[in-house]
């Protein structure tokens, strides 16, 4: 019980301090907008066009929300010395993490909706398998909160994280197969794709949207799971190993 | 049972030995006091107690937990005030004091309670809706102690509260951690101001280059310096005294001169000042003030420690009243 009123008020003080200001509000908005807004206009095309471009517009708008919100929720706290107080309560290690990313994981999770809001108004949308969609959406959510958290955590400044956080986000735009499907990457870099939690991510997601997956759906599921839970022991560890001295 | 047992204690940072062989027990209920000047490890020697260290060897107990391998086990136990002011700059105070309450599981109308409570107690209570952010340095400081001791804890470890802060504020701090300790809370308190282990403190350990030279209450490591009698002497007048003739009047006194106008008696004798001043008057000074000194902690603690206390009694003249 007392570990709940912990857990539930470190997501509820996140919120006020950070997600909920208007900056990270409109941040959250404008961003998904703009990639969504450029690709339309880009690709021009018509319904088929729109469920291609979906699934990557919602993995990409998850990735940079969830990932530089962990670097002021965690680094910046980290710097400023007022995460010691979460590390001095009497909650254990575990649940401090869950807490602190869970504010991330549902920004990540709404920030995908902004492009589907946005599609919704000139589309019909009912095709789309959303029982598919939706879990997948949350995986990807928590996988890129994770990454965010694995980045946040291995690094003490908060420009650190973020300049280590684009080293992985800018070359996944491309190596994920957001876009465009990873087989017409070079031979030599596909490979790449594959260390990547979003690409098993993106693949679902296109699954859901257009059947344009190249994997078995459970395979993705799976892998996609396994990351997560890699992602956050391995934070778990650094964070023990790093700041627990 | 101790509160607080620190067995063997060490910790290195690459090369430097931040604590060596540190070892101490702080029993239920008493106000125990670390000095040490800068560096001398007293920070991590906290930060290892509460659980945001670990030592690279020795043992540590809180309150009959060993938490040695699972510093977790006692952390809600403790209350830290930590010697930086890290609380939340976007929360207002009174948010502030809520949420850290609620890490310790306090429901939200207990958290309420206490933090208008304690803003009331600090002459918080007009900042109580700004933002921790905007406070001055001694607001900060006392916002910061009022987070560490929201959820009532038993044991409660301060570093270095009054730090760079103001006279009143100071005292108004010194009168709290004095309440608190009354009321049965456990301290561990670590400053480099002299003055206020003095006052405050039962027992004290010296630290210093990582290593405790020694531990004791204040009456026990002031007696030796007090079987000593030390009489101060000041004339009106800068003059230039004849100590030979003044030694060979009074053989069994040691004599000396810290400056032009003033002489330091000292005698394992009770020193009669009656005697001293007729003699001065008679050839031909004027005696202002002849005054018995009391031995201090610091004159222990150069004695002991060997660091002339300069850096930290600038910092004490400061703090002092
Ligand atoms: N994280 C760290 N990395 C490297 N060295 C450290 C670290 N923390 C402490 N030290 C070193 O350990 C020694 C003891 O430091 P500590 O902070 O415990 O001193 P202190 O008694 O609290 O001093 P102060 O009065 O200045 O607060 C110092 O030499 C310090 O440089
Ligand atoms: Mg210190």
């Amino acid at each position: 019980m007392k570990t709940w009123i912990a857990f539930w008020n470190i997501i509820l003080k996140d919120m006020r301090a950070y997600y909920l200001k208007p900056p990270n509000i409109s941040w959250g908005i404008i961003f998904p907008l703009a990639w969504t807004g450029m690709f339309f206009i880009r690709s021009g095309g018509g319904f088929d066009g729109v469920l291609d471009l979906l699934p990557g517009l919602m993995a990409i708008s998850i990735l940079f929300g969830t990932t530089s919100m962990l670097a002021v929720t965690v680094t910046f706290e980290k710097k400023g010395k007022s995460f010691d107080r979460l590390l001095l309560a009497p909650i254990p290690l575990g649940v401090l993490m869950l807490a602190k990313t869970s504010g991330a994981i549902v920004f990540g999770i709404a920030n995908a909706f902004v492009p589907v809001a946005m599609a919704c108004f000139f589309f019909d949308l009912s095709r789309v398998g959303w029982l598919t969609a939706l879990p997948a959406v949350i995986l990807i959510a928590v996988s890129s909160t994770f990454l965010g958290l694995f980045i946040a955590v291995s690094v003490s400044e908060v420009f650190e994280a973020q300049t280590f956080s684009n080293f992985f986000r800018f070359p996944m735009i491309f190596l994920c197969g957001l876009f465009f499907p990873i087989e017409r990457l070079p031979f030599f870099i596909k490979p790449l794709s594959y260390i990547f939690p979003l690409t098993y991510g993106a693949d679902i997601l296109h699954g859901a949207f257009n059947r344009a997956h190249i994997m078995p759906l459970g395979l993705d599921f799976v892998l996609l799971g396994a990351f997560c839970v890699f992602l956050f022991l391995w934070s778990y560890r650094n964070i023990k190993k790093r700041w627990i001295m | 049972m101790g509160a607080i047992v620190a067995e063997k204690l060490a910790k290195r940072f690459g090369n430097v030995h931040a604590l060596e062989d540190v070892s101490f027990k702080v029993s239920k209920g008493e106000l125990f006091g670390f000095l040490g000047p800068n560096g001398a490890g007293k920070t991590t020697t906290i930060n290892i107690l509460t659980g945001l260290a670990r030592p690279d060897t020795g043992a540590i107990s809180i309150s009959g937990i060993d938490c040695t391998h699972s510093p977790k086990a006692a952390q809600g136990l403790i209350g830290v005030v930590p010697d930086e002011s890290n609380l939340y700059p976007e929360l207002t105070g009174f948010d502030n004091l809520c949420f850290c309450a609620s890490l310790y599981g306090l429901k939200k109308s207990d958290r309420v309670s206490r933090a208008a409570e304690l803003l009331r107690s600090l002459g918080l209570a007009e900042a109580a809706s700004r933002k921790f952010g905007g406070y001055s340095k001694g607001m900060k400081r006392k916002l910061t102690i009022a987070a560490g001791i929201i959820h009532n804890p038993p044991i409660l470890f301060l570093d270095e509260p009054t730090t760079g802060i103001d006279v009143a504020s100071a005292r108004q701090i010194r009168q709290l951690i004095s309440g608190l300790n009354r009321s049965g809370t456990t301290i561990l308190l670590t400053t480099h101001y002299i003055e206020e282990a003095e006052r405050l403190c039962s027992r004290i350990a010296f630290i210093a280059s990582g290593k405790i030279i020694k531990t004791d209450t204040i009456e026990n490591l002031i007696q030796p310096a007090k079987e000593k009698n030390v009489m101060e002497i000041t004339l009106s007048k800068r003059a230039k005294i004849s100590f030979e003739s003044m030694a060979s009047a009074f053989p069994n006194l040691s004599l000396s001169c810290p400056e032009d106008g003033r002489i330091r008696v000292e005698s394992g004798e009770p020193i009669r000042a009656g005697v001293l001043v007729r003699y001065l008057e008679e050839n031909g000074h004027e005696v202002m003030e002849a005054r018995r000194i009391h031995p201090s902690l610091e004159d222990v603690f150069v004695r002991i420690t060997g660091i002339e206390a300069g850096a930290m009694k600038k910092e004490r003249e400061k703090s002092i009243l």
